[in-house]
């Protein structure tokens, strides 16, 4: 997809002002953010969990290699092809051969949020290759042409109406006044429409959640189900995953799910929870006759070894993202990539770079909310800050601002000079202001002025008045 | 026995903005039995300059600060945000830092309490100077909770005001939006971040907000006021010191509540 974080700033105004976008994400703090409290609060050791799923996670990344190797071996020996590709364009083009090579035609998918990172449905559309979104929040925004807006809950943005109205001018071919009045409809409509898509695809490409080393095992989990006929039911399966998706064993793989539904949607267990080992055996009565593995690079061992390792620890529950007040202000699609949110913030200038993405990291309160429910503990502030750190030392950002903070820091690493200007800064602002309280307009703080108040100093200082008290003049 | 001295680190925006604010602390740090003393070498916490990615200036200023206080039993500090700097992060700013600088900076982060945190925990206050007839709600500024872990402590000092009843917003502990820098060069989100604040706010009933971050409540009291809301912004300091002299935040010398 085409990257706009550097227009951050319009997307979010353009976010704001999108009452239909404000209608759907109202639904967030009763929805899924309510669903983890209720599910965490019904486990009395999640806060344990969590410290073993952020050990399982950190012992993983020490030995990334060996882990993988063991995976590729392992997944080799229970007959899928194991492919490795280095960036975006190396990922396309092994699921463009393989595609290629079985004379595919149609294609049908399971969600994958590298799959967008990559690019890979625009790239195998030009290759003349038929590309169906198989999941229903994916299948409604490939409809519409648009991003997800979320990464484990795609249309986020859009409301039952939209979905209702986009679903009447797609599905022409069935009853223009069927009635559709709730999402249960939508979904059965859905199921009905992609039923064929399943039962007629060439291949069937899903990510991963996790991938097993000790038993060359893809999981996946699902609400829909639609995954799971994505990976069974065409004669090929392609697995597409980043490197950073592997696990030792199949117990650490369940302390994970164990957080990450419960951290994701509130539920103790998605739906479907679906293990994926090698093509169909020959007694097996249905999957697929071939099963290829692309791990997937892409900027992750760099990442590794810098700064930013800590995000690698990330099993994309997107709890960050609805307990974030930006996000919740603004949705997804203002990020301008793939992954929006905390996470995004972070992981965004780590792939595409600081230069252009600044304003990610710098889009925050710092109110620590993400930190708070990670379910592998990423310290998600600290590294925003370090993107922060970043971007000063390469001078982005407004000149205006650098110098505004240049001529802060001069004064108050001053403090004789800081409190002499403070004193007279503060009478005059005083002077202003303290008949009305409060400024509402100035020639500076515009953003700030356009909707609320600056409240008006009380006219002194602190330090100036303390002093007076101590040389025994009544405040 | 002589009283222990706690150093106050005023926090830039009392210090400018409502040095009432640090009175009303002073007054409860004596209440618990200490000599308040302000050092003069303190100006502001660094947090501006280490969120904005300038580490180098933050850093100068942690050291600043920290040698301001080297004479003090205690650091008190009323806002959470400051508090977690002066604890949390002045130790990061200097892990490249020879062993002695660090260990000075250890010496000082054991010695930092944030107020509320202080009056409950270290020096137990049983009862408090303030007395208040009428209903407040309480917002859990970020850095402090989440940071510090302060809950209880503003509301166990708060139940000791005469006449006071609190009552809690839905989502007390959901940011204000302010974020420093944030709030200007991000206003549109920061405002509808606010908004919603302001919303929750409005919906108890309650005459006063309380906070303890000035920071947070310039922002709030910012929104209240230019919409006309019901509901005054005071630091929660100002009610359990019974500074209420000055008018509530943003509000007119007239409006006194």
């Amino acid at each position: 997809m085409t990257a706009s974080p550097a227009t951050f700033r319009e997307n979010a105004d353009a976010a704001l002002a999108n009452e239909r976008l404000q209608t759907a994400l109202a639904k967030l703090p009763g929805g899924l953010v309510a669903h983890r409290r209720a599910a965490v609060a019904a486990v009395p050791e999640f806060e344990t969990l969590r410290e073993e799923a952020r050990a399982i996670r950190d012992a993983t990344l020490d030995h990334l290699a060996a882990h993988l190797e063991a995976f590729e071996t392992k997944a080799t020996a229970m007959g899928s092809v194991v492919h490795w590709a280095a960036d975006a364009t190396g990922a396309r083009r092994v699921v463009t051969d393989i595609c290629r090579a079985a004379n595919a035609r149609r294609i049908v998918k399971g969600k994958s949020m590298v799959s967008e990172e990559i690019g890979l449905n625009a790239h195998l559309e030009a290759q003349g290759l038929e590309v169906i979104e198989s999941d229903l929040g994916e299948y409604i925004i490939q409809k519409r042409g648009e991003a997800p807006s979320h990464i484990i809950a795609p249309a986020i943005h859009l409301t039952e109406a939209d979905v209702e109205a986009d679903f009447r001018s797609y599905h022409m071919h069935l009853p223009a006044d069927r009635p559709l009045p709730n999402p249960e409809s939508l979904v059965s409509e859905a199921r009905g429409v992609l039923r064929e898509t399943f039962l007629t695809a060439d291949v069937g490409i899903t990510g991963a959640n996790f991938l097993v080393a000790e038993t060359g095992t893809s999981i996946i989990v699902t609400n829909e189900g639609n995954g799971d006929l994505s990976q069974t039911l065409p004669r090929i399966h392609i697995v597409v995953a980043t490197i950073d998706k592997v696990v030792p064993t199949l117990d650490e793989a369940m302390t994970l799910l164990r957080v990450l539904a419960r951290s994701a949607t509130g539920q103790d267990m998605t739906a479907y929870t679906t293990f994926a080992t090698g093509p169909r055996r020959a007694a097996d009565l249905d999957g697929p006759t071939e099963c290829h593995i692309v791990l997937v690079d892409n900027g992750r061992s760099d990442m590794l070894a810098s700064a930013m390792r800590d995000a690698l620890r990330c099993i994309r529950c997107g709890a960050c993202m609805n307990h974030c007040p930006v996000y919740n202000a603004i949705g997804g699609h203002a990020y301008g990539w793939v992954y929006p949110g905390p996470i995004g913030a972070v992981l965004t200038p780590a792939l595409l770079g600081i230069a252009g993405t600044s304003h990610l990291p710098s889009a925050s309160t710092f109110c620590g909310s993400c930190e708070a429910v990670c379910p592998v503990k990423i310290p998600l502030v600290s590294l925003m800050r370090t993107w922060r750190e970043r971007a000063h030392e390469q001078g982005t950002g407004s000149r205006t601002s650098r110098a505004l903070l240049s001529l802060w820091a001069y004064a108050a690493t001053r403090p004789a000079l800081y409190h002499l200007l403070a004193r007279f800064g503060v009478a005059f602002g005083g002077a202003l202001s303290r008949s009305k309280g409060r400024f509402s307009r100035l020639p500076i703080a515009r953003g700030w002025l356009r909707d609320r108040d600056i409240p008006a100093p009380q006219g002194r200082t602190f330090q100036q008045l303390w002093k007076e008290t101590e040389r025994g003049v009544p405040r | 026995m002589q009283a222990p001295r706690a150093g106050l680190f005023v926090t830039c925006l009392i210090d400018l903005m409502r040095p009432s604010v640090g009175f009303a602390a002073a007054r409860l740090i004596e209440e618990a039995g200490c000599k308040v003393i302000v050092p003069e070498r303190q100006t502001c916490c660094g947090q501006p300059a280490y969120n904005s990615g300038d580490r180098a200036t933050a850093k100068a200023l942690a050291l600043q600060t920290v040698r301001a206080f080297a004479d003090c039993d205690y650091v008190v500090v009323p806002s959470g945000s400051c508090a977690a700097m002066l604890k949390v992060h002045y130790p990061r700013l200097v892990s490249n830092e020879p062993s002695g600088i660090q260990s000075e900076v250890a010496d000082f982060t054991a010695k930092v309490h944030e107020l509320c945190t202080f009056l409950t925990s270290i020096r137990p206050l049983t009862k408090v100077p303030g007395r208040y007839t009428g209903r407040v709600t309480y917002h859990d500024a970020c850095s402090g909770l989440r940071e510090l872990g302060v809950k209880g402590a503003p509301r166990r000092l708060l139940a000791l005001v005469p006449g006071v009843e609190i009552t809690e917003m839905t989502e007390p502990e959901t940011c204000c939006g302010f974020g420093g820098v944030f709030a200007e060069k991000y206003a549109g989100i920061s405002n509808a971040i606010v908004t919603r604040k302001a919303d929750d706010a409005t919906s108890t009933s309650a005459d006063l907000l309380l906070a303890g971050d000035l920071g947070c409540l310039m922002n709030m009291a910012g929104k209240l006021t230019r919409d006309g809301r019901p509901v005054a912004c005071r630091h929660v300091a100002e009610v359990l010191a019974g500074e209420l002299a000055d008018p509530p935040i943003g509000h007119r010398p007239t409006d006194v509540r």
